[in-house]
């Protein structure tokens, strides 16, 4: 095990509503619904129509300009709705579900036994590759690259964030068996970073074959990319790839039985859930089937993922690909009278420049207004507390818009992703929509690089 | 407040564009949002955001400044009475207000120019208006003498925001402190009614009334001419404020409370502040040193509480706009600021005050300062390429 790395830059965002660590089975979702938009830049190209009748693991949608990176079922059914948005761009491809679910068959073979070339097949064809991204550009790997080295985040610090200790329990077996996988398709070490305040899962502690990582300090010491900023930064021309322990086990399932299982577990979170849990659910899921009669009453936000970088659902919506959590807090769509004068015993800020940092209250209620107008970039500093690389960020952003690509490569646009700047755009006081600056910044690199 | 809001809701669909009003529609909104944050939402990205806001932040800067600003009131009416000798007859209410009824006419002056303007660029530029004003419209008060006439108040703010900020593409984008610009201006364009012995005490130009043999020599007055030994304020004078200077300047008291409100709710930098204090001791040591004239010999703790050294540390050189913005970037530039501001006050014998030169020389510089702390960052960045590549 190595030294533990501090992170001293950050910031936990304590909100009321984490998930009590009780399991619950959710009830078999009565839709599932797969997203291409969850998959930033790609081209879909469908495999299927309506009617067709598809098993889990079969191909609903390919990447165009790559056709052996597939886009599968995560169970099996008939393709219900395509449901399609301007430019008849496909947003969901919507499966419902049969009651018992059958399987497509998969290569079923000790990773270590099999070549590099078998892994990577096994994966794409079942569909789990895009759980697989890469540094830079935080896109979806590419098969036919060599990544110098593999992180694994097994903690995670954002807001309300789902405990992958308890998630992972008992898994020691499919987690190896992903890991093994992992260690065919690197060129250098797979990393596993954990936190180093609690004692990890056995999971993570007993696998083979990996660097351990120990990290301490606020958030965003889980993001992944800062744990590559520390251990092993991307540099010009580097590689890296990131995966979710989830997925990791998802892939140790795949060569272990030979099919696509897309179960997994997420957290049900937010100040508007009656009761926040942990739920055994399937990859794809409505999230009706998890949030229904647990949802205070009002006008409130479902998010797939967590409230820095999830992404706005409606409440028949699906589980996002990547997501292991769903948050759900009010929407802040009412006027507010003088509300930058009041004392703000209840609003929670950064600066101490409302009174609420008077009250040693653990836990906030946050809804969704944007709180002030929009404005040029004026303060500065802010960024700088909350952003533990050794970056610039608001040099960064700004060589952004100005789209000077030579000072963008300069001050380390290849390690950064819209993740990585999400406290900043919390606490921007400018209330500029930083990540989406960023994901500019970084489909402009791929333009250019490619 | 639910009548207001209908109120403003009846009414905002004239100010929107293609109403009857649209002429007015930055007005309209800067009255609404004053009164109302906001209803809108966050979309994607971070779904929350921090409470704070640019006119909370303005706000809490006004804040900071309020002790100086009654201090300020309280000693215009102080030393204008001591002036005409009639100190002793008043009470501590009757000094406030005359010094208020003194200050006020400017600070509305300064006000009302700025923000029509303000309001008038927004417009014109289509985006809301900025709030950079509020805490530029105070301290430009703060900054004059008493006895300045109102229409150079007005000339000067018209000229910082016109000249100093707007050409350059309006708040966030200016190169120079808006409300030092406003100073300098004055200073160039108007010396007799900026500096000299006259201008500190409300009435004295006039001249009515006043006690013979009575000086309105400010502390750095008696040093220039090599008279320290015959001026009557104590160091404690200096400190608490009871000297004659710009209005909000003299009391160094009051200008820490200021500074520790901007430092703990952590919207001024305590870099800068530090630094400036740093550079300015250092100075004054290096000065006292090689001590010729009177005003070399100066102990150097004492520079920092005369003039408009404190003012200027706490609420110019912290102005986010035009400082550095990197974070090394700020301790050089608080530093170089205040070493510079002692070598002008006591070697240039035509500055007599070089805070404001200081700190607007300084911003101008800024962005190189940045520019080499940035550099070093990318450097470091391609050694790690380099090692990791050889």
């Amino acid at each position: 095990m190595s030294d533990k790395i501090t992170i001293k830059r950050g910031l936990d965002i304590r909100l009321k509503g984490k998930a009590e660590k009780i399991f619950v089975k959710a009830g078999m979702a009565e839709l599932f619904g797969v997203k291409p938009t969850d998959f930033h830049g790609l081209m879909p190209k469908l495999a299927v129509k309506v009617g067709d009748i598809v098993k889990a693991g079969s191909v609903l949608f390919y990447d165009k300009y790559q056709p052996e990176m597939k886009f599968t079922s995560p169970v099996s059914g008939q393709v219900q709705t395509i449901n399609r948005g301007e430019r008849r761009r496909i947003l969901e491809v919507i499966v419902k579900p049969d009651d018992a679910i059958e399987y497509e068959s998969f290569e079923k073979e000790e990773p270590s036994a099999l070549s590099r070339e078998k892994v990577i097949k096994n994966i794409l064809d079942s569909g789990l590759w895009p759980a697989i991204r890469q540094r830079p550009y935080n896109v979806i790997a590419k098969p036919d690259e060599t990544p110098k080295s593999i992180f694994i985040s097994a903690f995670d610090t954002v807001p309300l964030a789902p405990d992958y200790d308890f998630i992972v329990k008992g898994m020691e077996k499919e987690f190896q068996a992903g890991v093994d996988s992992l260690i065919k398709l690197c060129g250098g070490k797979v990393h596993l970073n954990v936190d180093s305040e609690y004692p990890p899962s056995s999971v993570f502690t007993q696998a083979q074959g990996v660097q351990i990582n120990r990290f301490k300090g606020p958030h965003p010491s889980g993001n992944v990319g800062t744990q590559i900023h520390f251990i092993d930064p991307v540099n010009k021309g580097d590689i890296v790839w990131t995966i979710a322990p989830q997925d990791v086990i998802a892939i140790g399932r795949l060569f272990m039985y030979g099919q696509y299982d897309a179960s997994r577990i997420i957290a049900l979170t937010g100040s508007e859930v009656l009761k926040p849990k942990y739920y055994k659910t399937i990859a794809g899921c409505c999230i009706r089937s998890i949030t229904e009669e647990n949802i205070k009453e009002g006008n409130v936000r479902y998010i797939s993922g967590n409230v820095l970088t999830g992404t706005k659902v409606t409440k028949n919506g699906f589980l996002g690909y990547y997501d292991s959590q769903i948050t759900v807090i009010p929407e802040g769509d009412q006027y507010e009278f003088m509300g930058w004068l009041s004392p703000g015993f209840d609003k929670y800020s950064i600066s101490y420049s409302f009174w609420s940092w008077l009250l040693p209250r653990k836990e906030y209620k946050i809804n969704t207004n944007i709180k002030g107008g929009k404005r040029s970039l004026m303060i500065t500093g802010s960024f700088e507390k909350v952003f533990p690389m050794d970056i610039y960020p608001m040099q960064l952003l700004k060589a952004i818009i100005i789209e000077d690509i030579d000072l963008m490569e300069k001050l380390g646009i290849y390690e950064v992703a819209e993740e990585d700047f999400a406290l900043c755009e919390f606490v921007d006081t400018s209330k500029t929509n930083i990540q989406e600056i960023v994901r500019k910044g970084l489909d402009l690199m791929i333009k250019e690089m490619n | 407040m639910k009548g207001l809001r209908k109120l403003l809701d009846t009414i905002k669909p004239n100010f929107e564009i293609g109403g009857k009003l649209e002429k007015f529609h930055s007005l309209f909104d800067a009255f609404e949002t004053l009164l109302f944050v906001p209803n809108k939402v966050t979309h994607s990205g971070s779904h929350i955001r921090d409470a704070i806001d640019m006119k909370r932040t303005m706000i809490i800067v006004v804040l900071a400044m309020i002790p100086a600003l009654l201090f300020g009131m309280w000693n215009v009416g102080y030393f204008h009475f001591l002036s005409i000798g009639e100190i002793a007859a008043k009470s501590f209410w009757q000094l406030l207000g005359y010094g208020f009824f003194k200050v006020l006419p400017i600070i509305v002056v300064s006000y009302a120019t700025g923000l029509t303007i303000e309001i008038i660029f927004s417009q014109i530029r289509k985006h809301d208006v900025p709030e950079g004003f509020f805490v530029t419209g105070m301290l430009i008060p703060l900054i004059m003498p008493v006895d300045v006439p109102l229409w150079m108040v007005a000339v000067a703010t018209a000229f910082a925001v016109i000249i100093g900020v707007e050409v350059f593409g309006g708040a966030g984008m200016n190169i120079l402190n808006p409300a030092l610009t406003a100073r300098a201006f004055l200073f160039f364009a108007y010396p007799s009614e900026m500096s000299g012995n006259k201008v500190w005490i409300a009435g004295l130009n006039d001249g009515s009334g006043v006690i013979d043999g009575f000086s309105g020599e400010t502390v750095m007055g008696y040093a220039a001419s090599d008279k320290l030994e015959a001026m009557p304020f104590s160091p404690m004078d200096m400190f608490m404020g009871t000297i004659p200077g710009s209005i909000g300047e003299t009391s160094t008291l009051a200008i820490l409370i200021g500074a520790i409100i901007l430092i703990y709710t952590g919207i001024g930098s305590w870099k800068i502040i530090i630094s400036v204090f740093t550079g300015g001791l250092l100075m004054g040591f290096i000065l006292n040193l090689f001590a010729v004239n009177d005003y070399m010999s100066v102990p150097a703790w004492q520079h920092l509480i005369i003039g408009g050294f404190a003012f200027g540390a706490v609420f110019m050189a912290t102005d986010p706009v035009s400082a550095a913005q990197t974070e090394k970037g700020k301790y050089i530039y608080g530093f170089l600021i205040g070493i510079l501001a002692i070598l002008i006050r006591v070697l240039n014998p035509a500055y007599p005050e070089g805070v404001m030169l200081a700190i607007l020389l300084m911003n101008v510089f800024s962005p190189l300062i940045d520019h080499y702390v940035v550099e070093a960052n990318i450097k470091r960045r391609m050694k790690r390429f380099e090692t990791s590549n050889s």
